[in-house]
């Protein structure tokens, strides 16, 4: 009789607690440790100094203890910066840190934007090799040539990251799914309204200025050009340059 | 390697020489070792309290962070220290690994502190040395089974929104799972137990002997034969409402395969079945025998109420939970019984009208004795039966209340951990409503910023930004960044109150523009637009349609609503940005952002298509206008400055 009751409920809490199993997958997890090269080498290998890199390294550290970011937790810390960054509230241990930052105004809780779409693009293009995770070099490196490397550099970076297939073409559909997480990014209370076709628009606009051939891709050259023959993006290319 | 090996290997390789008379071909040269510093003292300063410790021991470990060249990152060499930003207490359990090769546990401390602390420094869990083991793994399956319990709950209990064209089979489930997230389910939920109740009740009236009336006054008959029509009536409509539910969750389950095979499936199919086979089961004695039978299984009906009662459901996961002790149970009272019965059967044997007839006959005595109920219907009558039903007696009380208390205390943790969780989920509402709004701070800091005109330029606004406090790096380069997401979608971030006002703008401003002709001034609706997407008005300015007329007249209310709101920031240069002081900021993973300020740039920036075209189809006199305000301004043209010219022109 009991063994009987005992089945309903077990089907009805549906796993109420984790098996041992479990436990032991999760262990096995947090066994997944990555250490990155000597310091030296990554010296070597970017752009940065050693004091950056020991900066860099800290922040990466405290977010990721076990050295490798995998989707979930990128998405996480990248949609801290937006605004509520979408239906992931951050753990309350990563949350203590804002609330001590910025204390809470009396103003009405805002809509949440979902940055995650677009994080998941970011994580794509930072994880070079597409094993699923980040590594503390592969982060190192990007960000080396996305903060102090060449102009040419940076713009083949922003091809590949617009390359959702990775198949060297930028096609409208890729484009429109990148304007449509950036414009996820921004909420629902945006002034103006945002409208229904406002990212195509901007697809066309984009697509018009950049694909010369009229083909309906863009290629990397294609690209390439018509950043460098448009002042503004080449000046603010330069923005970032004195991050650290 | 296991554990402190390194210490040892000089000592190993020392040993190779009772080898070498035997080696039969040359050994292999030595590798070079380089000038060894000899052991040092490496001081590791963790929040302040300084750790020293020999080189040599935190080289035990190579594959932690303390044994490797990670801990390099972490090393300032102004100071000659290495220094960690974490917690100094558990720090020390820590090093007292590196030590002494164990890991242990602080009892204090919270274990998912710990677990942090552990994932830092590189160690895994499983160092946790045998004397701590047992503890920590209990503290960690309690936290992991309340995480669990909370993150479930979040997602069965809130339950996700469903996506919009989620279908029928989707929220058809959703609505049988969770019935609390709509009205119908709430009542289909209602009216499905009412039906299962009525159906128990149903048979268990249908028993009672009901005087019955004056025609045959001496026979007295179950209620169930005096009104078989009612009964029938009743029986049938609670079968076809449970038969509809079944088959409404059959259709609508995820997985069929696995809800056929679910127990509260096969509960459901036994409720109905009784009734269909009835109802094809001719009436003929030998069958309707085993028809009576089957009429026992319309009980089971009275378990579909476990889907309605999560108190039911406690006790079975309890009963379950504990079914090792259940068994332990159950196999004692087997072996007693057995022995007793057996013993009692002898003892009473020789006694002429016993009761005692097989020992099978002796179990019920046993079993009655056992229990302590003692029914009297049979007795022993010799000494030596009275003695052995005694001792029977005796330890049939001692039997059964010992595995009792694990059973209780297994029902009480359950039952309190599901009160913790309930009152959680209560609580969890205002939790996340609250944690919310600690996070909106962020960027009702970055509206309120702009609202105090903190975006001007660092010439103009000097009186201005006196009053804009100010602000950490931080909250700089934060605020820079979502102000490069407003100029590259072209939209900015406002508040709910603005953005309703601006749509009942929008709505108000569509219904009157019907009626204007699109005529009155071609470039108007045009022109309005260029302030924010230029190019973009000039397009809509190229095809105008009537739509557009309408919208573009909503937004000229928008802009009304808006310009009382705020007055326009003055134009900021791209220049001035890179003007302010960078102070060396303390980079987290902020890294990131700047990625994104980055990518989001190549789009087409919101003012270069007028100035590059200052010929553009319709320009006209509105558009030239547009396009002077423009130039005029430099780089960054924030959305609104055109736009007060543009209603003071209309």
């Amino acid at each position: 009789m009991g063994a009987v009751m005992g089945t309903f409920s077990s089907l009805q809490t549906k796993q109420r607690r984790p098996s041992k199993d479990k436990i032991e997958d999760e262990l096995e997890m947090t066994m997944v440790c990555h250490r990155p090269e000597g310091l030296e080498q990554l010296e070597a290998q970017t752009n940065f100094t050693k004091r950056e890199l020991q900066v860099l390294y800290r922040g990466f550290k405290n977010e990721c203890p076990s050295g490798v970011v995998n989707e979930e937790t990128f998405k996480q810390i990248y949609a801290q910066f937006f605004p509520h960054g979408g239906d992931f509230l951050p753990k309350l241990q990563g949350l203590s840190k804002w609330v001590s930052l910025h204390p809470p105004s009396p103003h009405l809780p805002l809509y949440f934007a979902d940055a995650s779409t677009y994080a998941h693009y970011l994580f794509n293009a930072f994880d070079t090799t597409q094993t699923g995770s980040v590594k503390f070099e592969d982060f190192v490196s990007a960000l080396s040539i996305l903060l102090r490397g060449t102009v040419h550099e940076k713009l083949r970076w922003t091809f590949n990251l617009y390359d959702i297939n990775k198949d060297g073409y930028i096609n409208k559909e890729e484009m429109m799914d990148i304007v449509k997480a950036i414009y996820d990014m921004m909420g629902k209370y945006t002034y103006p309204v945002l409208k229904e076709d406002t990212p195509r628009q901007h697809v066309d606009v984009f697509f018009q200025k950049m694909d010369k051939n009229k083909d309906g891709i863009v290629t990397l050259d294609e690209f390439l050009e018509s950043c460098q023959e448009d002042d503004n993006i080449m000046k603010s290319l330069q923005l970032f340059q004195n991050v650290m | 390697m296991a554990a402190g090996v390194a210490t040892w290997l000089p000592f190993a390789r020392a040993a190779a020489v009772g080898w070498l008379p035997l080696a039969q071909q040359p050994l292999p040269p030595a590798p070079e070792v380089k000038a060894s510093r000899g052991d040092e003292v490496l001081v590791v300063n963790v929040s302040g309290r300084r750790f020293e410790t020999w080189k040599n021991t935190l080289d035990r470990y190579p594959d932690t962070l303390l044994g490797s060249s990670e801990k390099e990152f972490f090393y300032d060499a102004e100071s000659g220290e290495y220094f960690f930003d974490r917690d100094p207490d558990m720090f020390r359990h820590v090093l007292n690994f590196y030590r002494t090769g164990r890991l242990h546990c602080p009892r204090q401390e919270c274990i998912q502190a710990f677990d942090e602390e552990l994932a830092f420094y590189g160690l895994v869990p499983e160092l946790v040395g045998d004397c701590c083991l047992e503890e920590y793994r209990d503290r960690k399956k309690e936290n992991a089974e309340r995480l669990a319990e909370d993150e479930e709950a979040e997602q069965a209990g809130e339950g996700p929104a469903l996506p919009a064209g989620s279908s029928l089979r989707q929220r058809l489930w959703r609505a049988f799972e969770n019935p609390h997230t709509s009205t119908a389910a709430l009542v289909f939920y209602y009216v499905t137990g009412f039906f299962i109740a009525v159906s128990v009740i149903a048979n268990v009236v249908e028993t009672i002997p009901c005087r019955s009336s004056a025609r045959r006054p001496t026979r007295e008959q179950p209620c169930g034969d005096r009104f078989p029509m009612a009964f029938f009536c009743m029986d049938t409509a609670c079968v076809l409402i449970f038969t509809g539910e079944y088959l409404l969750r059959l259709f609508a389950a995820p997985s069929r395969c696995r809800f056929l095979r679910s127990v509260m499936s096969l509960i459901d199919v036994v409720a109905i079945l009784p009734y269909y086979i009835g109802l094809f089961v001719p009436k003929n004695d030998d069958v309707s025998g085993a028809f009576v039978t089957l009429r026992v299984f319309r009980v089971f009906r009275i378990f579909k109420f476990s889907r309605h009662s999560q108190g039911l459901r406690i006790l079975g996961y309890t009963l379950k939970s504990c079914a090792s002790e259940l068994g332990f149970l159950l196999f004692s009272l087997t072996m007693a019984i057995i022995i007793f019965a057996t013993v009692m059967f002898y003892a009473e044997k020789g006694t002429s009208k016993t009761n005692f007839t097989s020992i099978p006959a002796a179990f019920w005595y046993t079993i009655v004795t056992m229990t302590t109920l003692g029914y009297g219907d049979m007795v022993p009558s010799t000494i030596a039966g009275k003695i052995f039903g005694s001792i029977c007696s005796l330890s049939g009380v001692l039997v059964i209340a010992l595995p009792v208390p694990v059973i209780v205390s297994n029902f009480s943790r359950i039952y309190h951990q599901n009160q913790r969780a309930d009152k959680r989920r209560a609580q969890q509402k205002v939790r996340l409503a609250r944690i919310r709004l600690a996070k909106s701070g962020t960027t009702n800091a970055f509206l309120q910023y702009k609202q105090n005109g903190g975006l001007e330029d660092s010439g103009s606004g000097e009186g201005q930004a006196l009053c804009v406090r100010s602000r950490s790096a931080f909250e700089q380069q934060h605020h820079h960044l979502l102000h490069c997401l407003e100029k590259t979608t072209c939209h900015e971030f406002t508040d709910e109150l603005t953005f309703s006002e601006a749509l009942g703008a929008v709505s108000l401003g569509g219904r009157t523009s019907r009626s204007t002709s699109v005529s009155s001034q071609p470039m108007g609706p045009g022109s309005l637009l260029s302030s924010c997407c230029p190019r973009r008005a000039k397009r809509r300015a190229i095809r105008l349609a009537n739509s557009t007329a309408s919208v573009s007249r909503g937004s000229m209310q928008e802009l009304d609503t808006l310009a009382g709101l705020r007055r326009s920031p003055a134009p900021q240069s791209r220049s001035s940005l890179n003007a302010k002081p960078h102070d060396s900021l303390d980079l987290n993973c902020d890294s990131p952002d700047f990625v994104a300020a980055i990518i989001s740039i190549p789009t087409p920036p919101v003012n270069t298509p007028d100035e590059s075209q200052p010929s553009s189809p319709g320009g006209g006199g509105s558009g030239g206008r547009s396009n002077t305000t423009l130039r005029n301004s430099s780089l960054g043209t924030p959305c609104l400055l055109p736009e007060t010219v543009k209603i003071s022109s209309l």
